[in-house]
């Protein structure tokens, strides 16, 4: 997936003349706006929590390293296998070989920004797995073939006529476009997903370093069934997202549902803490059930802990954007994003956020639309839990653009010969006389130069009061 | 605030060379208000363009060129929010590296002044005889207001311009998310003409709704961008009135002013 001028633009008008996603969009993320700012009023206490957020963050990044080695060592005593992975490769083949390993076939997903990250589902796919979504969002847009569109509500863009369409192809008898008929047939039709799956597939929200626990946060409980239900859980998780105790995993818990969907909590927050326990009576259910664990939770917990171009950015001027806990708040806000909709950035990351990571995980040569795709208007820095400088990262993902000749030779050109003129002050009066003479000639959209300037006026003394 | 008694009139590039009529009006307010107006010559650019585009080195000559000419005054006012907030917020960040200039920046950014901003601060807005003059306020129009990005998010400044509009005999009523960006951003309204123009839509639809006549800014780009895209949408209109076509709430032509031009009016 790529993003250059052409691509975003291309894609943002699609967006914008079809009115049903604008509705859809407009409506959705207006709601999440709302509801975030209705959730922070409600704490006595909200800014100098997220000032204590963001304390947490920066520092917990700045000690990394030890705080991840500290999540292994907890992780592995409670029974969890961790992997390292260096990039997506590395990641979507441990995936594959925990897989193959157990023969599965079918593997039940819970919403994961970080699969997406990694094009698992394609992986999977090809490897002969088929994966299947179990968050009604993911479920949605995978019927549809398409990427998600936003950080947390991967398909804000469908209406519900749209989704309709979808299920009643899916069941292959009509399907009303009435809500909870609709939630009605999703969970039947994923109950026996949950149940035929031989692996389940989740992110992480964040992992606490101290018990080595692993913290799951949906509103549908399907995170909760692909962590117990199938014999192996497999969880996708990146560096970053490290709490080095309970106390910051709680403030973090805090303010990412506060900020995301305006929920003081989302519904279910589940701790994995390693995988079924030993169990040492007789089992419920009769003799061989269970293996001599508890019935309840997986065999195995693997943590693959991904970095993918995340530890380059320690250490420089971006290091910052590793605080993001993913709550999607900046999408909410962005009048970008409003319009231009999720899939126009050609990441499973889009916004605001998006525009920044990017470009940073993936290459800016392949995204160089993103840094361009702003006004800079700086809602997303208002809104951010931790008061992530966004506008300031784009201003410096422009000048690295810059510096790498990533824009057309002419509007480089046209740039600096307009700084050299403007850099003195009788070139600049010179080269607007040329333009006052010229402009009839150029293009009618560009602004129409007043008769006379302004300091045209002052010298004549034309003023008055 | 101590009130300056001569004053540097910063015009920005768009006013000097587009909408002179805005740094007409600045001067006029300024003067009414007691104030000895220099505008220095020697000004261009702020560099804003370029720095927001990434040209940093050419944005950073610009800023050092524009304090040396600010220096010499005891305050500098500008008919506009961003370029405001590009000398205040922008210019210490650009210059960080070069300790001196940096110290320089932070000297000239704490005693520039947006136009609404430095007219409330000094107190000086408008005499109270305007402020009471019942007969003025009856006959002054219901407006809008929209909050630009820079001067809302980077300078703070909310309640300001709305004061100054008041205090003058405006009655504001407010528009949904009247901080939402117009959609000029700059060069962003180039690149992204598309996105740019659906945004800008959006907000005039919404300065629509509120019923108001008249949509004041602080800011000359976004006026010129709202104006530009309202352009086209008011002659519509015009042509579904000849049609006979009933308007409707997002349907009737706005009028988009500089608060400038506003308190100029009002001040007379």
């Amino acid at each position: 997936m790529t993003a250059s001028i052409t691509q975003f633009r291309h894609s943002a008008f699609i967006a914008i003349k079809d009115v049903r996603l604008q509705t859809a969009l407009e409506n959705a993320t207006g709601r999440f706006r709302d509801a975030r700012a209705a959730a922070l009023a409600e704490l006595p206490d909200a800014e100098e929590m997220r000032d204590h957020l963001k304390t947490i963050r920066a520092n917990t990044i700045a000690n990394l390293a030890e705080h991840l080695e500290t999540f292994e060592r907890n992780a592995i005593a409670n029974g969890s296998q961790v992997h390292w992975a260096r990039d997506a490769l590395e990641a979507q083949q441990i995936v594959i070989e925990i897989a193959k390993a157990h023969g599965v076939t079918l593997a039940a997903k819970s919403k994961s920004m970080a699969t997406e990250e990694i094009h698992l589902n394609h992986v999977l796919q090809e490897a002969g797995i088929t994966p299947i979504e179990t968050d009604l969002g993911e479920w949605i847009v995978q019927l549809a073939e398409e990427p998600p569109s936003h950080i947390i509500a991967p398909a804000i863009h469908k209406t519900k006529e749209q989704v309709a369409e979808l299920f009643t192809r899916e069941a292959g008898r009509v399907i009303p476009a009435d809500i909870p008929t609709l939630t009605a047939e999703a969970r039947r039709m994923l109950r026996e997903k949950f149940l035929a799956a031989g692996m389940g597939i989740s992110g992480g929200n964040l992992g606490v370093a101290e018990t080595g626990s692993l913290v799951l946060v949906t509103n549908e409980g399907n995170g909760r069934m692909v962590t117990s239900l199938p014999p192996v859980h497999v969880a996708v998780m990146g560096i970053e997202k490290i709490a080095p105790t309970w106390d910051e995993a709680t403030v973090w818990l805090s303010l990412l549902a506060r900020s995301a969907t305006g929920q003081p909590l989302s519904i279910y927050t589940s701790i994995i803490t390693g995988p079924a326990r030993p169990h040492p009576g007789p089992l419920p259910g009769g003799e061989g059930r269970g293996e001599g664990r508890d019935p309840d939770g997986p065999r195995e917990v693997h943590i693959i802990l991904l970095d993918n171009g995340r530890s380059k950015l320690i250490g420089t001027t971006y290091e910052e954007v590793l605080q993001c806990i993913r709550c999607g708040a900046c999408l909410n806000v962005c009048p970008v994003y409003r319009e231009a909709g999720g899939h126009a950035y050609g990441s499973p990351y889009s916004g605001p956020i998006g525009a920044v990571i990017s470009p940073l995980l993936f290459g800016l040569e392949e995204y160089a639309a993103l840094p361009q795709a702003s006004s800079l208007c700086g809602a997303c820095k208002d809104v951010c839990p931790v008061r992530i400088d966004l506008p300031r990262m784009l201003v410096e993902l422009r000048g690295e653009e810059v510096q790498r000749g990533l824009l057309p030779w002419w509007e480089a050109a046209a740039e600096r010969g307009a700084a050299a003129v403007m850099g003195n002050e009788t070139l600049m009066k010179v080269a607007m006389g040329f333009g006052r003479m010229g402009q009839g000639l150029v293009g009618k959209d560009l602004p129409k130069l007043a008769k006379k300037s302004f300091r045209k006026m002052w010298e004549e003394g034309d003023i008055g009061y | 605030m101590n009130p300056p008694k001569r004053i540097a009139l910063f015009v920005t590039c768009l006013v000097d060379q587009i909408m002179p009529e805005i740094g007409v009006a600045t001067v006029k307010i300024l003067r009414r208000a007691g104030y000895e107006v220099d505008f220095p010559q020697a000004q261009t650019c702020c560099g804003q363009p370029f720095f927001n585009s990434g040209f940093h080195a050419e944005a950073a000559r610009l800023a050092k060129r524009t304090i040396e000419i600010l220096e010499p005054y005891e305050a500098v006012v500008l008919p506009s929010g961003s370029c405001t907030a590009m000398i205040r917020a922008e210019y210490p960040h650009l210059l960080e590296h070069e300790p001196e200039w940096h110290e320089r920046a932070k000297r000239v950014g704490g005693k520039t002044f947006e136009l609404s901003e430095f007219l409330v601060r000094s107190d000086k807005v408008i005499s109270d005889e305007v402020k009471s003059d019942e007969v003025k306020r009856n006959h002054s129009s219901l407006i809008t207001y929209h909050d630009s990005c820079h001067m809302c998010r980077l300078l703070g400044l909310r309640a300001e311009p709305r004061e100054a509009l008041t205090n003058a005999g405006c009655e504001i009523v407010e528009m949904t998310e009247s901080d939402r960006c117009c959609g000029f951003g700059g060069l962003f309204s180039m690149r992204m003409p598309e996105v740019s123009r659906a945004m800008t839509e959006d907000k005039l639809r919404r300065a629509r709704e509120t019923g108001a006549e008249v949509l004041i800014t602080a800011d000359p780009g976004c006026l010129m961008q709202m104006r530009r895209v309202s352009e086209s949408a008011n002659q519509q209109i015009a042509n579904q009135q000849t049609a006979n076509q009933q308007l409707t709430i997002n349907n009737y032509p706005l009028t988009i002013k500089h608060l400038a031009i506003v308190l100029e009016e009002l001040t007379r």
